[in-house]
């Protein structure tokens, strides 16, 4: 369709370049963009290329101070820091996206649902949803590691559930209050099922606030992963990870500071550009703002 | 708007029967509409006036099958012969939008704001001609154009805030319209407009109606828009309706006390007798509260002429032979009523 609206009405600026424009203005869009885009890049450069490889041990030059061999120095099996914190990026991506994935995958899902369905539909779902948050998420998460293994996949699983009932309320709530907004009701008089109204209507009205949400969730994401890595629960050795880093950097705190400050700089950065990109997200995608900006 | 009902026409378009609508809320079930009646022919504007509350927009909806969860509908209401209470939803949306559509009271907000204002013109078209996009597009334009938006090919794929109340009425109008309805709902569709628009809407409205020989309820509270737009009236008050008949009849004769004191409540400018300051009239109290409605006449509490009577029995509609054919009120006060009148003139 808009192949056909280019082609009937030339002089028409393009709409990409006008959000670009603004998206560009938002500085803490910009901020977290580049952050972001640290991140990713971090992490696919890592596929291809480290400076030393993050498996191999190098006793000898063990807990070296930064320098031009070791940019930021060697940790206590003589491994080279670059190398551990760009795989280490690539595996909290790995976390954050299948983590936020499943959640938002199966919470939106649920809150539609429940939001459209009404009744005991919506009651069992959301007291479904109160119970597992009751629990706090990390203790739930230490819980599931401890039955089912720990490993990076199971610790992925358990954050993304815990995901599940966050995005479940956060639709039925913003679903709920597009449901009473009168378009919908101008959708129904225009007669449309319930599902499509679902869909069509509610669903991309609400997508701004997923969006967000999901930043947020990513950024909590990496955070648990951090977390149940440090607690020896998530990713194992020797596969990198930050928050197995900060884990054993705490037993030379005295000895060596600096190799608990990379990683923890890492994940704050980390966390902080998705926050900043989630909140110029929520401004750019709100067409009402479009005039203001 | 001329009503030129063909001469052969046996069998009204609609055909409401002791409509009744029942609410339950948290204080109890509440009956908002109490067994209203009326027929609609093509081509025939009837008016729906009354305050707030008194059961119009529920009828509206119920019309539309879209009453809330908590609201029942009971009672007979024929569209062509099809009866709407009781049917399921799958076939009253085959319904909406195609053969009844319906214009809201607030432009801001009936249209989805992430929607282009072309695609949502062309939903009903998919959904119920079964157009493909490009035919769908083609006629959301000529649509537009007819409801007078300005350079409408240039501004199909605009967002709603883009437009301003009047356009965006417009818009929800060529929504309403897309499919050709035989009957259109107008639920107060100029209240959220400035004066000068919402002649311009209401005129709009009123071309399009005898254009396509459509039927129009127009819901207001305004009884201006009555008297200039529709060629029967019900007076509603407290979910009955308590006086109804052809406009004119209506406006010449106003029988029942209730409409005699929405018409002294208009806002005037000039003063009614020479000498006095222009005052605004009101009809003392409220409207009593519709979980707990009193037996008998429901404007009882708030009537001048109430005697004994008027809280034991409901009164029956009664033919008024001043007005013309088909002008009833439900009063058994009237002689007292127009006895007074005539006093006071």
């Amino acid at each position: 369709m808009n192949q056909s609206a280019a082609t009937s009405t030339p002089p028409a600026p393009a709409p990409t370049a006008g959000w670009l424009r603004r998206a560009l203005r938002h500085r803490s869009f910009v901020a977290g963009a580049v952050l972001v885009l640290l991140l990713l890049a971090a992490a696919a450069l890592s596929l291809v290329w480290t400076p030393w490889s993050p498996y191999d041990m190098d006793l000898p030059a063990k807990l070296q101070p930064p320098s031009s061999q070791h940019w930021l120095g060697t940790d206590a099996f003589g491994r080279d820091v670059v190398s551990l914190l760009l795989v280490g990026a690539r595996n909290s991506l790995l976390v954050g996206v299948i983590a936020v994935g499943i959640g938002m995958g199966l919470g939106v899902a649920l809150g539609l649902l429940a939001a459209a369905r009404r009744g005991w539909v919506e009651e069992a779902i959301m007291r479904l949803a109160d119970f597992t948050f009751a629990f706090p998420a990390i203790l739930s998460a230490i819980m599931m590691t401890a039955v089912f293994g720990a490993g990076t996949i199971n610790s992925i699983i358990a954050i993304g559930i815990f995901n599940i009932p966050t995005f479940a309320r956060v639709t039925r709530a913003s679903a709920n209050a597009v449901g009473s907004r009168d378009f919908i009701l101008a959708a129904r008089a225009c007669g449309k099922g319930s599902v499509r109204i679902t869909l069509e209507h509610v669903l991309p009205n609400i997508a701004s606030v997923l969006i967000v949400q999901a930043t947020v969730q990513f950024a909590i994401a990496i955070l648990a992963e951090a977390a149940l890595s440090y607690l020896g629960l998530g990713t194992q050795p020797p596969q990198p990870s930050w928050g197995r880093m900060l884990s054993d950097a705490q037993t030379l705190m005295f000895q060596a500071p600096l190799l608990a400050v990379w990683p923890g700089v890492a994940i704050a950065l980390a966390v902080l550009g998705l926050n900043l990109l989630g909140d110029g997200l929520r401004d750019l995608l709100d067409p009402r703002l479009t005039r203001q900006r | 708007m001329p009503t030129d009902r063909p001469p052969t026409a046996p069998m009204p378009l609609l055909q409401v029967t002791q409509l009744r609508i029942r609410l339950h809320t948290h204080r109890g079930a509440a009956d908002a509409v109490r067994g209203i009646d009326f027929t609609l022919h093509r081509g025939e504007t009837l008016g729906l006036v009354g305050e707030s509350g008194c059961g119009k927009s529920l009828t509206a909806l119920a019309l539309m099958g879209l009453l809330p969860e908590a609201a029942q509908a009971s009672g007979s209401i024929l569209l062509d012969g099809q009866e709407l209470v009781g049917l399921d939803d799958a076939a009253l949306c085959r319904l909406r939008g195609n053969r009844i559509g319906m214009v809201f009271q607030e432009p801001m907000t009936a249209l989805n704001p992430v929607h282009r204002i072309g695609d949502q013109v062309a939903e009903p078209l998919r959904l119920h001609r079964g157009l493909g996009r490009t035919a769908a597009r083609r006629e959301a334009l000529a649509l537009l154009e007819r409801v007078g938006i300005a350079d409408a090919a240039r501004r199909l794929d605009d967002y709603p805030h883009q437009f301003s109340g009047g356009q965006r009425q417009r818009i929800t109008i060529a929504m309403a319209l897309a499919c050709g309805p035989d009957l259109l709902i107008a639920d107060e569709p100029t209240t959220a407009l400035d004066v000068t628009v919402q002649q311009q809407i209401l005129q709009l409205i009123g071309d399009l109606v005898a254009e396509r020989g459509m039927a129009l309820i127009l819901i207001s509270h305004d009884l201006g828009v009555i008297a200039q737009n529709a060629d029967r009236m019900l007076v509603m008050y407290g979910g009955s309706v308590v006086e109804s008949g052809p406009t004119e009849a209506v406006f010449s004769a106003m029988a029942h006390p209730y409409t005699r004191g929405l018409f002294a409540a208009r806002p005037q400018l000039v003063p009614r007798r020479a000498g006095e300051r222009p005052r605004l009239s009101t009809i003392a109290g409220t409207v009593p509260e519709l979980a707990h409605l009193p037996a008998g006449c429901p404007f009882a509490g708030r009537c001048g002429f109430t005697v004994a009577a008027c809280h034991s029995t409901t009164p029956p509609p009664v033919p008024l032979a001043a007005g013309g054919a088909g002008h009833l009120a439900r009063c058994i006060r009237l002689d007292a009523v127009a006895a007074a009148q005539e006093a006071s003139a």
